[in-house]
């Protein structure tokens, strides 16, 4: 057998036999590879077909009016919270826990989110007040256009933690 | 007349068995293995050590059994079973409450994947005391890892499937795991996920791995296991007979003594399912609401010693670190440099030395890691403890260092103590890892309850959330 193997290669002309294999490989390989291409394009999450006011777009909250200071009102098809802050400022906090991604109910009574899964704890502006959440809840970009609330649930910001400038206020007339 | 109708009748079966059906004689008996295709897998005789029940519990063909059985079921389930959020649970409700015999095939399928988890970890375990992952078995003991791999995917792709509250936060959490590996977690989350929540996409992409490419993959490495084991000389035997070279074990033919004996495990085993089946159902709780987590809400048990190491360190030791030096560890084991293993092959625990230092290992692991639990979750608080660190230090490295100093001390001990083999100090670290690794898995099944706060199994608040 391999007596046999030597001497084919010895007849052949060594150099361009053995340029031919490299090229059958090589293109074997490339043909390899673009499959493995194809499959993981065919693969690629694509964005959600979601439907006109629903999570996954921008989703009118309500006017500027409608939301007490210091209250928090769950926007349930935006799958957010709508936090209007003491001095009269909005944020959209994703109800999504930062911990594990449990849904993180709002406790009126003591002002607080209390995740029922590991039990951290946040408050109105989605600080983490309890570990284990390793940091403040997600949010969402506000938009305020003629008193009426904007949020774009298309994607949501991460944050460390609560910061002034993430807070939107409705231009006083 | 009579006499030709016989000809065509015994043509047309010596067509498809050439042999006697029912074999009488010894050589039939090994002529019918090399004449079928599924017996041909076996060899036509076997070493008489190799058919005791204890050396391998039958634990690799009872996996067997349960994987098919679960195909079988699996297929039927098939006809039901619809995989879109809207309709999943209401297949499943379907299938339990219109379909004749279908809570029982669901049942059947539950808790055969339940026990085919436990069983190839028990196989696994009997593979390792018994020595049987040295040379020529190295390299099945990788493809069992595997093996192993895909029956835990499997298990958990399909603990979404129902999409019952259950199902759709123990994924959310596990999934919620992933995001703390540096680097590509998030990217991998959203994979997982396909998407940013879990949802129709996630769904049907759980159930083409579910129900077509784990099952594939599965097969394909059993038969590749299977080959290994014929490859290496059938299963591994006492090697101190083999020595007294004169007197080799004797062999008997595979029909009847190894088939029967097969036969009949697998027979107790299908009626123990099929009881168990009959007595208890497999949960569905109400359908699946991302809008409300239940309280609390645990990942599915057998990836809960991974959940409890979570509760204890910062998530990358937690679920990135730790696991990965454990698959290592797994994965390196036969290729480990070891003293002896002729002599000791196929002996349970190697020695009594190493039955001896593995009953340490294992009463060390008890008396340690509970009082560790309970001291973390406490009185220790390593983040509180030593300010002005990031917690990847402080909860992260520093009670991993305590850990590996731990262990260090005590392989240091346990080897001057018993002047102990290498075969038999790896062998204790196991143990001493494994009893460990059992007690944080059954802290967080039982001992875990609201706010997966530490209770006592028997609380009245677990058995009424
Ligand atoms: C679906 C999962 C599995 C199935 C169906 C399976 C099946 C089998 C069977 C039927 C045998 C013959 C001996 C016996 O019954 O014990 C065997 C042997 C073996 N298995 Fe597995 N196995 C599985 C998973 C694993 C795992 C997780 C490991 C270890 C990581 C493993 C490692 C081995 C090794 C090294 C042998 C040879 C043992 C010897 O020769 O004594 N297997 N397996
Ligand atoms: S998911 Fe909220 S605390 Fe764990």
């Amino acid at each position: 057998m391999s007596s046999n193997l030597k001497k084919i290669k010895d007849t052949a002309e060594p150099g361009r036999r053995s340029f031919l294999s490299k090229l059958w490989l090589g293109l074997g390989l490339v043909v390899f590879a673009e499959s493995i291409g194809v499959v993981f394009a065919f693969l690629r999450p694509r964005k959600p077909r979601t439907s006109e006011g629903g999570f996954g777009s921008i989703i009118t909250a309500g006017p500027v009016g409608d939301f007490e200071p210091n209250s928090v009102t769950a926007i349930v098809r935006g799958h957010f919270y709508l936090a209007c802050l003491e001095d009269g400022g909005f944020l959209a906090l994703s109800r999504k826990c930062t911990h594990l991604g449990c849904t993180v109910p709002w406790d009126s009574k003591n002002n607080q989110f209390t995740c029922p899964c590991h039990a951290s704890v946040f408050d109105i502006k989605g600080n983490v007040i309890s570990p284990p959440a390793p940091r403040a809840l997600d949010i969402y970009p506000v938009t305020i256009e003629n008193e009426i609330i904007k949020v774009d649930t298309r994607k949501p910001i991460r944050r460390s933690e609560f910061r002034p400038e993430q807070v939107m206020y409705a231009k006083r007339i | 007349m009579t006499y030709n109708l016989n000809g065509f009748f015994s043509r047309i079966r010596h067509s498809i068995i050439r042999g006697p059906v029912y074999p009488q004689t010894e050589q039939e008996c090994k002529r019918i293995i090399t004449d079928s295709l599924i017996l041909h897998f076996r060899p036509r005789t076997v070493p008489e050590p190799a058919l005791k029940f204890s050396l391998t519990w039958g634990l690799g063909g009872m996996a067997l059994v349960l994987v098919m059985l679960l195909a079988l079921t699996g297929i039927l389930l098939k006809f039901v079973y619809v995989p879109l959020p809207g309709k999943a649970y209401e297949s499943i409700l379907v299938l339990q409450n219109e379909v004749w015999f279908g809570q029982l095939i669901r049942n059947i399928h539950h808790w055969c994947a339940n026990l085919l988890v436990i069983v190839v970890f028990l196989h696994m375990l009997r593979v390792f005391f018994t020595g049987a992952f040295h040379s020529p078995r190295r390299f099945n003991w990788i493809i069992g890892l595997f093996l192993l791999f895909f029956v835990l995917i499997s298990n958990f792709t399909g603990y979404l499937l129902p999409w019952d509250q259950l199902a759709f936060w123990a994924i959310t959490i596990c999934t919620g795991m992933v995001e703390y590996i540096p680097g590509v977690g998030t990217w991998l989350q959203k994979m997982l996920r396909s998407g940013p929540e879990i949802g129709p996409a996630a769904l049907l992409m759980f159930y083409t791995f579910h129900t077509a490419i784990l099952p594939v993959c599965l097969l394909i490495c059993m038969a590749f296991h299977f080959w290994r084991v014929r490859k290496a000389g059938g299963v591994i035997i006492p090697a101190s007979l083999d020595d007294q070279s004169d007197t080799k074990p004797g062999y008997v033919p595979t029909i009847p003594n190894l088939v029967l004996r097969e036969l009949t495990v697998a027979l107790v085993l299908v009626a123990f399912i099929l009881v168990f089946s009959i007595l208890f159902d497999a949960p569905l709780e109400s359908p699946a609401n991302p809008g409300m987590s239940p309280n609390p809400a645990k990942a599915p048990w057998y990836f809960m010693g991974i959940q409890e190491l979570l509760m204890h360190f910062h998530p990358v030791f937690a679920v990135l670190i730790i696991p990965v030096l454990v698959t290592g560890t797994l994965i390196l084991l036969p290729y480990l440099t070891y003293q002896s293993n002729r002599r000791t092959g196929g002996v349970w625990f190697f020695s009594r030395k190493g039955r001896r230092m593995g009953i340490v290992a294992a009463i060390t692991a008890l008396v340690i890691t509970p009082p560790a639990i309970i001291t973390d979750e406490y009185f220790m608080n390593f983040t509180a403890s030593i300010p002005g660190l990031p917690t990847l230090i402080s909860n992260g490295f520093f009670p991993a260092a305590i850990i590996l100093a731990g262990i260090t001390g005590f392989h240091r001990l346990i080897k001057r103590k018993y002047n102990a083999s290498t075969n038999e100090t790896i062998q204790t670290l196991f143990i001493l890892l494994l009893v460990s690794f059992i007690i944080l898995t059954v802290t967080g099944i039982w001992f875990r309850g609201p706010g997966m706060a530490l209770t006592w199994p028997w609380n009245p608040e677990l058995s009424s959330s």
